[in-house]
């Protein structure tokens, strides 16, 4: 906050007050509708409902395909993390060091992040098509690729799809990063060290260290809720419910199954998945990381 | 020699990414400009045809829909509206909020700090099912209004602003106040002007966010009248052809202004840092 501010009975609230009506109505509302639908236990048709208590909850906890969800949106999130991220840095690092056409990669390297994720979801269902898809053809021939009955293939589709796009985002924040290092501190380890790849993990990797763990929060949100355009344009979740995240499954069991107090019990989880992943982000980085 | 050898190879991984990055788009907009015929005898195409202007002109200008009752045109419209909407309100309503928490002294300052912050918790894929519920008791379903207010209701903007806010030196009010300045006069004539790049910033951030939503304008709006872009590619039925052309010209709007603003874009966001 500022030292010096401006004393005054009701200018503030004015100021605040057109945010906070637009979050009070519709951001607090539905939260609110939320909790109340997570703790109630509606019949199929909304004619009454009653207090379920966590009923909800243990009906959420005893459903098979939740776990299934759960480690479908594990292990995407990790694979895409490490993917984007690895790829996303590797380019950044020969990017940072060309002397010519630096501008022209770094356009032509930043572009996809403005696509949605949909419009590259209907994409990819174009590269795994069996009739045009030239990936199809490609897995096919390799070891019979069949993404509609074989889990594996399925997960090799959405991962491709939903990493594709984030590569630029990486991209983008780690080239940042590596513009922010102080020329002099390299000049510095250079004389000290004369291997290339040393350096490279001995100096400049733990100077990134801030951008790599922002990335990696980055990377986690948009596995669990910007992939929906994604999975809801490849898979759909096939092979049975194996590529379903618990974003995508929480819509279709509320959205298209209708069940309000399922829906709401696992959107309450994810709350409480993404308020750990946020007190991890301030705790653990924020007070580790040595920012230069 | 080392290094001449270690810049080729610099230059190898990079055109790789690039290759990466550009041959899928470049080979759906190739496919784009072959006729449906062609495509579905011969598949996926690399070197373009000569049915370019014909397709284009046919998906912009031809009813379709599951109903055959909008344009692509027409959601194209939909989707520049339901965007600068967004980032309109998102502007406005976080560059004052943030003004609010940093430059007053609040009775509740961290009851309202919460308030707003907390919500970054909570996105829209969380909520969508009583969010819709919220529209349809407040009659907002199938207007703009339903398709922008939901989405702006974020604390991402408010953030930055106030990071930003925070970074202008305390001399600034202090030598306003002396001349007698009033709040509303100082936000007006000295923070909005300071804050031109970062607004222009979160302009550009929030219209892409916008335009790019998919899931709250595929519960929002029942009539295609209000279909936008996005969401219209899945449900939009037409040629193979047709269909690669759609896709295609969906990607050009936030792809430009990301390319030609990438400047603006990239220094906004990282001035905070």
């Amino acid at each position: 906050m500022k030292k010096v501010q401006f004393k005054s009975y009701y200018s503030q609230y004015f100021f605040l007050a057109p945010q906070l009506l637009i979050l009070l109505i519709f951001l607090y509302w539905p939260i609110i509708q939320t909790f109340k639908d997570a703790f109630t236990m509606q019949d199929a048709f909304g004619f009454g409902s009653q207090f379920a208590g966590f009923d909800n909850f243990l009906f959420v906890f005893s459903d098979p395909s939740y776990f299934t969800a759960f480690k479908f949106t594990i292990i995407y999130s990790f694979v895409i993390t490490l993917i984007t991220g690895s790829i996303g840095l590797l380019l950044a690092v020969q990017a940072n060091k060309v002397l010519h056409g630096k501008n022209v990669y770094k356009t032509l390297l930043i572009w996809p992040y403005a696509i949605a994720p949909a419009v590259v979801g209907v994409m990819a269902n174009y590269f795994f098509s069996e009739r045009y898809g030239l990936l199809h053809h490609l897995f096919n021939n390799m070891w019979g690729f069949n993404w509609y009955e074989d889990v594996f293939d399925a997960y090799i589709y959405v991962i491709i799809a939903g990493s594709w796009k984030q590569i630029s985002a990486n991209f983008i924040f780690f080239l940042a990063g590596l513009q922010a290092i102080q020329k002099t501190v390299i000049e510095a380890s250079i004389i000290d060290c004369k291997s290339n790849i040393r350096r490279f993990w001995t100096i400049t990797f733990p100077l990134l260290m801030p951008t790599t763990f922002f990335l990696i929060i980055i990377n986690i949100t948009y596995a669990f809720f910007d992939t929906f355009g994604i999975i809801d344009t490849t898979t759909i979740g096939a092979p049975g419910s194996e590529t379903k995240t618990l974003v995508y499954k929480a819509y279709i069991d509320g959205f298209k199954g209708l069940d309000l107090g399922s829906a709401g019990a696992q959107s309450i989880m994810m709350m409480i998945i993404v308020l750990f992943i946020t007190i991890f982000q301030f705790r653990y980085i924020e007070g580790k990381i040595h920012y230069n | 020699m080392t290094r001449y050898i270690s810049s080729i190879i610099n230059h190898c991984i990079l055109l790789i990414g690039l290759l990466i990055m550009i041959v899928p788009v470049w080979i759906i907009f190739a496919s784009s400009t072959h006729s449906s015929l062609f495509i579905n005898t011969n598949g996926l195409q690399f070197f373009l045809g000569d049915n370019f202007i014909e397709n284009y002109s046919r998906v912009l200008f031809k009813k379709s829909g599951f109903f055959n009752e909008i344009t692509a045109l027409k959601m194209f419209f939909n989707s520049f509206v339901m965007a600068t909407g967004i980032a309109t309100l998102s502007v406005i309503t976080s560059l004052m909020a943030a003004y609010g928490l940093v430059y007053f002294k609040i009775k509740y300052a961290t009851i309202i700090f919460w308030l707003i912050f907390i919500t970054l918790l909570v996105p829209l894929e969380l909520r969508i099912m009583p969010s819709y519920i919220v529209m349809s008791k407040l009659n907002l379903v199938n207007t703009f209004a339903g398709l922008i207010l939901p989405i702006s209701a974020s604390a991402i903007a408010t953030f930055f602003f106030r990071q930003f806010y925070k970074s202008i030196p305390d001399e600034l009010l202090e030598a306003a106040k002396l001349d007698g300045t009033s709040s509303w006069k100082f936000f007006i004539d000295f923070l909005v002007p300071l804050s031109k790049t970062m607004i222009a910033a979160v302009f550009i951030f929030m219209f892409v966010f916008g335009y790019n939503q998919y899931l709250w304008p595929l519960i929002m709006t029942t009539s295609e009248q209000y279909w936008t872009v996005v969401m219209g590619l899945k449900t939009m039925y037409g040629s193979i052809s047709d269909r690669f052309a759609f896709v295609i010209m969906s990607m050009i709007p936030p792809v430009v202004i990301i390319v030609f603003l990438q400047k603006l874009f990239i220094q906004g966001i990282f001035q905070n840092k």
